[in-house]
């Protein structure tokens, strides 16, 4: 298992290397000459020159490509053009808040969507089905951060229950995590039923009941654990909605993450920031879906025993 | 009497279109998703006869600033005194456009990547789908603001950033139907005829794939149209002053606290489209499929 983990890992490095490669070459061509951006409008053209020599702006690409994935491993991505902060330590202080975000929003999709989806298996072709769809519909037709203002109309502004921005505490996390978790909780919610519907369809359901478990444990135990697989690769597949919803979320919610400092730094068009940033996502999201590989391990011994083999 | 009963015959027979459509029509949710679209289509088109561009939709009207949904305006005005109304119905000409073409964009190139890689396998395959993987490691979102900073803000480049993603997905869903068809008896003996590779895939292959495509091309657009509406509330995506929903949303936020109406309407105009797309992808789905229903 161990083995395979660090096969997993080294398998990152050609797709991070690709990535990189990618958006460094296509962010290289836009925003203009960042010698020009940091020197101002009143700077002479040697001024100009000796801050374009300085940052290695005239060496040719894949020599500015190679130095700048070789500062990445040491954590050096450059500076920002207008904070003048270097721009991964910038990102790994924001990191933790958006990590914050993302875990409360997939925590709180969770808590809903798997009692909710058995429910409507469960209860298949009745009104409570019908019920939980209609929910599930509306999850996904909704853009989350539009639900994020209507949140703000209710619970800030007219009720004055939660903050309507900033991060401010344990209350300022509660609306922006149910704007991200609302529409992956529609999604899991439609998952969990279909999935549970197949395995409610089983012999082995049947043999359970046989054998006289209570209708909770053929449920839970027999049912969920069978049902599980389906319902991890949706959640895993969803990393990404959790990302761009965490970027949407945070910019309606001023809440201090990477989506903010992304959302920021393109408004302020300050190329290094957004390429760094850009790259460190996709880098997050390569460990996520790594992390999501090892879960399924966890929930299906037939996988673990398949990797155990690899390994 | 002979063709008589040859024609009998005939008319009880339905061909896949006429089956499907039979099915889809008893299905409640995906007729009022249909009724709702052909509103919405025709909407869009005659927006431009029933309103003009430049007096009644970017026109500024400072006297009527603010003004909550009243008899006059519908759904009240923005902060340029421009009526809502006039503009949430124009932005339905933007929301479908870009919905449509981005995903036929990207029907087109992920259907060519799509079939070449399921139809050639070996390396050919391995090129293409780890070089979508590596696509897929990137946030929709991010990619979509990379390709805009490179070709700038406008509807087009809107477009093309959101056909990056379609692609993909198209890519996928072709490939894995192609797998399933390519050793099929019929397309050996079409390779036996001599008919060229692109021939086969276009004649042969591609026809026995459109049902998953269709659906996927429904529920898409949907997608889509949240992707289009997201970045233009960020500000990378259509430019001002058009009226596109996502736009009128990031105009509304400004506004929150004294006319929230202005955050309200553009929000549903999206919703109800994505959920009448929903609403028939679904439907189109059951009808294409009855297994899955079942």
């Amino acid at each position: 298992m161990i083995k395979y983990i660090l096969k997993r890992l080294v398998m990152l490095i050609p797709v991070i290397l690709v990535t990189s490669f990618l958006i460094f070459w296509a962010m290289s061509l836009t925003g203009g000459d960042p010698a020009l951006q940091i020197a101002g409008d009143k700077a002479t053209p040697e001024q100009v020159e000796q801050i374009r020599e300085e940052l290695g702006l005239n060496d040719p690409f894949l020599v500015r490509y190679a130095k700048y994935m070789a500062g990445m491993v040491t954590g050096d991505m450059g500076q920002s053009y207008v904070t003048k902060r270097d721009v991964f330590k910038t990102f790994m202080e924001r990191l933790p808040n958006t990590l914050m975000l993302g875990g409360a929003a997939v925590l709180i999709a969770v808590l809903v969507s798997l009692p909710l989806g058995i429910y409507t298996a469960i209860h298949q072709n009745t009104w409570k089905d019908t019920a939980g769809m209609i929910f599930a519909l509306f999850g996904t037709s909704m853009p989350n951060f539009w639900l994020g203002l209507m949140l703000i109309i209710i619970f800030s502004l007219t009720l004055g229950w939660l903050p309507s921005g900033g991060k401010t505490g344990f209350a300022s996390l509660i609306l922006p995590a149910v704007t991200v978790g609302f529409g992956l909780a529609a999604l899991i919610t439609r998952t969990t039923r279909s999935s549970m519907l197949d395995v409610l369809r089983q012999d082995y359901m049947t043999t359970a009941r046989a054998k006289g478990c209570s209708e909770k444990r053929v449920i839970y135990t027999h049912g969920l654990k069978n049902a599980l697989i389906p319902i991890i690769t949706a959640i895993g597949l969803q990393m990404s909605l959790v990302i761009t919803g965490s970027v949407l979320a945070e910019t309606v919610f001023s809440w201090p993450g990477i989506g903010r400092l992304v959302y920021d730094s393109i408004s302020k068009r300050d190329t290094p920031m957004v390429t760094g940033s850009i790259i460190l996502c996709s880098v997050l999201m390569c460990i996520i879906n790594l992390v999501v590989d090892l879960i399924y391990a966890f929930f299906d011994p037939r996988i673990k025993a398949q990797y155990s083999k690899k390994g | 009497m002979a063709t008589e009963t040859k024609a009998t015959t005939k008319v009880k027979s339905r061909t896949l279109f006429q089956e499907t459509w039979r099915r889809l029509i008893k299905n409640r949710g995906a007729i009022v998703g249909m009724v709702f679209l052909i509103l919405l289509i025709a909407v869009a088109v005659l927006s431009p006869v029933l309103f003009d561009y430049e007096t009644d939709i970017i026109g500024q009207n400072m006297a009527e600033a603010l003004q909550p949904p009243n008899a006059a305006h519908w759904f009240g005005t923005d902060e340029y005194g421009r009526d809502l109304f006039a503009r949430v119905l124009y932005g339905a000409r933007y929301s479908l456009i870009i919905g449509v073409g981005a995903v036929m964009l990207g029907l087109i190139v992920g259907t060519i990547l799509g079939s070449a890689a399921g139809f050639k396998g070996g390396i050919t395959d391995s090129i293409i789908m780890r070089g979508i993987d590596i696509f897929y490691s990137i946030p929709n979102i991010m990619t979509a603001v990379v390709i805009v900073s490179l070709l700038g803000t406008s509807t087009v480049n809107l477009m093309i950033a959101l056909a990056f993603s379609c692609a993909s997905s198209f890519a996928r869903i072709v490939r894995a139907s192609v797998m399933t068809i390519r050793d099929q008896e019929y397309v050996e003996s079409s390779y036996a005829m001599g008919l060229p590779t692109w021939k086969i895939i276009v004649k042969h292959i591609l026809p026995n794939c459109l049902s998953p495509i269709i659906v996927q091309i429904t529920l898409l657009i949907g997608t889509t149209i949240i992707s289009a509406s997201s970045l233009s509330f960020l500000g990378i995506g259509v430019p001002a002053p058009a009226p596109e929903w996502g736009a009128l949303l990031s105009a509304g936020r400004g506004h929150i606290r004294d006319a929230s109406y202005m955050c309200v309407i553009p929000g549903l105009a999206i919703m109800f489209t994505v959920l009448a797309l929903n609403l028939l992808g679904d439907g189109l789905r059951d009808a294409l499929d009855p297994k899955l229903k079942k």
